[in-house]
């Protein structure tokens, strides 16, 4: 049982103030979770807090069934990729592989069989002999990957491992993560502020901002399902669009639920027409600002009373043409509260201004 | 100068004829022609000169220089007093790099942490690195004064009889060493500090995460990195120890009975004193000879073993 429970954790640095307040975690055992949000928000600050690496201010640190909070770092059963790696440099590849090893006393019998069948595994056989200095980054990255694996880790957790690698060799990575977890099995806890990384490689994201939980769900209900405008918009590309409803309800009619104040959509469920469409949803007159073609779909930037918003569709881009009509299906809309948060409706929260409108829908 | 000038002039004012080609391939050469020439007139010069003298017998005024082969080495390897003078100058080269780096590094890891207390003291160690050699020469005669000193006053209080610092053989080449030591600590510790802060400071949580211990965590990290400062110190200390005259000339003069007299002293004494320029210039030529080996051994041997980034 190695789940990983943060229980009313805060930290702060020195006297200055918090920057994790009063914080619940519960990562699944077995799982891969994704912390995820913008720069500063925190997620090296718990993901070091786990791994005894940061002190917490208050509260409690759990992982399996012991309490681990006064537990020194090595002694959690955690293994940690960083973000630069952190190899000794005066060490060979071999020499860092089995320093860990070293220091738990195993003999060096075993040690030698351990380091090559990592090697082995992570394909540096041939490198064992070599000092970091001298390896890509990528080859760097596999180094930094073995000595966490060899010792045999309860749990994994990475620290942007990706982030210093090109594009090519990050998508190759991810795709070696995923297949190690899944014959590891081992929790793995993962920070990035990649959205992409977090929805291609966790089973459960974490989005944090402010050092706040903003939700925490597997990746496509995230998506689908967002719990507050800021996972709304830090997931999906681009971002949802979300509009002050005082500005849609002339296109909509008067909203029936007073705590509503935003409403959001995805860009990639508007259908963008160059005719007023007969489908249910909220139809906008817009005018195309921008649009940037990118093979199978085209971004636009329209604008419309309502308000700037971007569309994402898959059909042929519309070209030379400015004048455009948007619509989007009524059981896409999400709706947000003054504070950001999801507001959940039976129905739909407005009147019908457009009593045909009402039919087609209630059909 | 002028002829570094002139070559531009033609260049500029032929175009792209041959000769302007021929110039412009010899204008590095003229532009380092000033430093090379100041090079060769006070460094390389002297070593010949140096060199010329060790084989000839000289008093310094006399017009003529008697040639007398390898004389001079030959009375300089055979004379006892000048084999202590080799012992002197490795004993008190080895102990006074051994003794500062040792203090320094334990000193660095004291003090580098924050804290007003720490920069206090740093600034304080370091201090003697600014004051002249003389004054320190000046202030530890006064300080190891068997009679009068400071250092025999505090002993006297927890009991301790009175040490002969300067005046005991057996002991007054240990005192230059502690003057030395005491000079070097300060700037021995800031750069090892320097050096300490410069390790990145992920090595030691990866260390923690891999259980290292704390003589672990020093021997196979803090160590290691800190090999380039160390190296550097090693360096530099061997060199301004062999290369020792101040104190002793002020302190000891070589004495008592020629157990402080080091290389450089001896060289200046023979010299300057009583006007034994061969003489002097031979043993010169052995300093010099020490110094190209010791070279010799750091680029060969040490560098290999240090890590450099
Ligand atoms: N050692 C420290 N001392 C003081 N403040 C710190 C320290 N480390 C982090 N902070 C502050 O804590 C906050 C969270 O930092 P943290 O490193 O956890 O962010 P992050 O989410 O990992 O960001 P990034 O994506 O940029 O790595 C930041 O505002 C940062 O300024
Ligand atoms: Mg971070």
């Amino acid at each position: 049982m190695t789940k990983i429970q943060l229980k009313n954790v805060s930290k702060a640095y020195g006297n200055s103030k918090k920057v994790i307040d009063n914080m619940n975690l519960e990562i699944r055992d077995g799982s891969f979770t994704v912390l995820v949000g913008p720069s500063g928000c925190g997620k090296s600050t718990t993901l070091r807090m786990i791994a005894g690496l940061e002190e917490v201010t208050s509260g409690e640190i759990w992982i399996g069934d012991q309490l681990v909070n006064e537990v020194a770092p090595g002694k959690r059963g955690i293994s940690m990729v960083f973000q630069n790696y952190a190899l000794y440099p005066t060490m060979t590849v071999r020499g860092n592989i089995e320093f860990g090893l070293e220091n738990m006393k195993i003999p060096k019998v075993e040690r030698k069989k351990m380091v090559e069948e990592i090697a082995e595994i992570v394909d540096l056989t041939e490198f064992l002999d070599k000092r970091p200095q001298n390896l890509s980054g990528g080859q760097r990255q596999r180094v930094a990957l073995a000595r966490a694996m060899v010792k045999k880790p309860k749990v994994f957790i990475f620290d942007e491992p990706l982030s210093n690698l090109d594009a090519k060799l990050r998508g190759q990575m991810r795709t070696e993560l995923i297949q190690l977890h899944k014959r590891l099995g081992t929790t793995f806890i993962y920070v990035t502020h990649d959205q992409v990384e977090a929805m291609s490689m966790g089973d459960e994201i974490v989005i944090l901002d402010k050092g706040n939980i903003m939700q925490q769900a597997a990746p496509m209900e995230v998506y689908h399902n967002p719990e507050n405008q800021f996972a709304a918009k830090f997931i999906g590309i681009p971002a949802m669009n979300v509009l002050p409803i005082a500005m849609l309800e002339r296109n909509i009619g008067k909203m029936t639920d007073g705590r509503i104040f935003h409403v959001g959509f995805r860009p990639e469920h508007a259908e963008i027409q160059t005719a007023k469409q007969t489908t249910s949803g909220v139809h906008l007159p817009c005018e195309i600002m921008t649009m940037e073609t990118l093979g199978s779909e085209t971004l636009y930037l329209v604008n419309s009373d309502a308000g700037q918003f971007q569309v994402k569709s898959f059909h042929n881009p519309l070209m030379n043409t400015k004048k455009v009509h948007v619509t989007i299906p009524f059981d896409k809309l999400y709706f947000f509260d003054t504070q950001g948060n999801r507001v959940y409706t039976d129905g739909l929260p407005f009147e019908w201004r457009d009593e045909k409108v009402r039919e087609e829908v209630l059909v | 100068m002028n002829l570094a000038k002139s070559s531009y002039i033609n260049e500029v004012s032929e175009g792209e004829k041959p000769r302007s080609i021929k110039l412009t391939k010899w204008r590095p050469y003229l532009l380092i022609a000033p430093a090379i020439i100041v090079f060769l007139v006070f460094f390389i010069q002297p070593i010949f000169y140096m060199i010329y003298l060790s084989f000839h017998e000289w008093n310094f005024i006399s017009p003529d220089k008697t040639f007398v082969g390898l004389e001079n080495f030959i009375v300089l390897l055979s004379d006892p007093m000048f084999l202590q003078v080799i012992r002197n100058t490795l004993m008190y080269t080895f102990f006074t790099v051994l003794l500062s780096i040792s203090i320094a590094l334990l000193m660095s890891i004291w003090l580098n942490r924050q804290g007003w207390m720490y920069s206090f003291v740093q600034g304080a160690v370091f201090s003697p690195h600014i004051i002249s050699l003389v004054s320190i020469a000046m202030l530890w005669m006064w300080i190891m004064d068997a009679d009068y000193g400071l250092l025999n006053w505090v002993l006297s209080l927890v009991g301790i009889n009175k040490v002969p610092w300067l005046t005991e053989p057996n002991i007054a080449l240990a005192s230059l060493i502690i003057i030395a030591v005491w000079k070097n600590i300060g700037y021995y510790t800031l750069i090892i500090i320097a050096g300490l802060q410069s390790i990145p400071k992920h090595l030691y949580e990866a260390a923690a995460l891999d259980q290292t211990s704390g003589i672990r965590r020093f021997t196979k990290i803090t160590f290691p990195m800190l090999s380039p400062s160390l190296f550097f110190l090693t360096i530099i200390g061997i060199l301004d120890s062999i290369k020792v005259f101040e104190t002793i000339s002020i302190i000891t003069k070589g004495g008592p009975l020629n157990s402080t007299n080091t290389l450089v002293y001896y060289i200046y004494e023979n010299g300057f004193i009583f006007f034994k320029i061969g003489y002097a210039s031979a043993a010169g030529v052995i300093l010099l000879v020490i110094l190209g080996i010791l070279t010799l051994i750091y680029f060969k041997a040490l560098s290999k073993r240090v890590h450099y980034q």
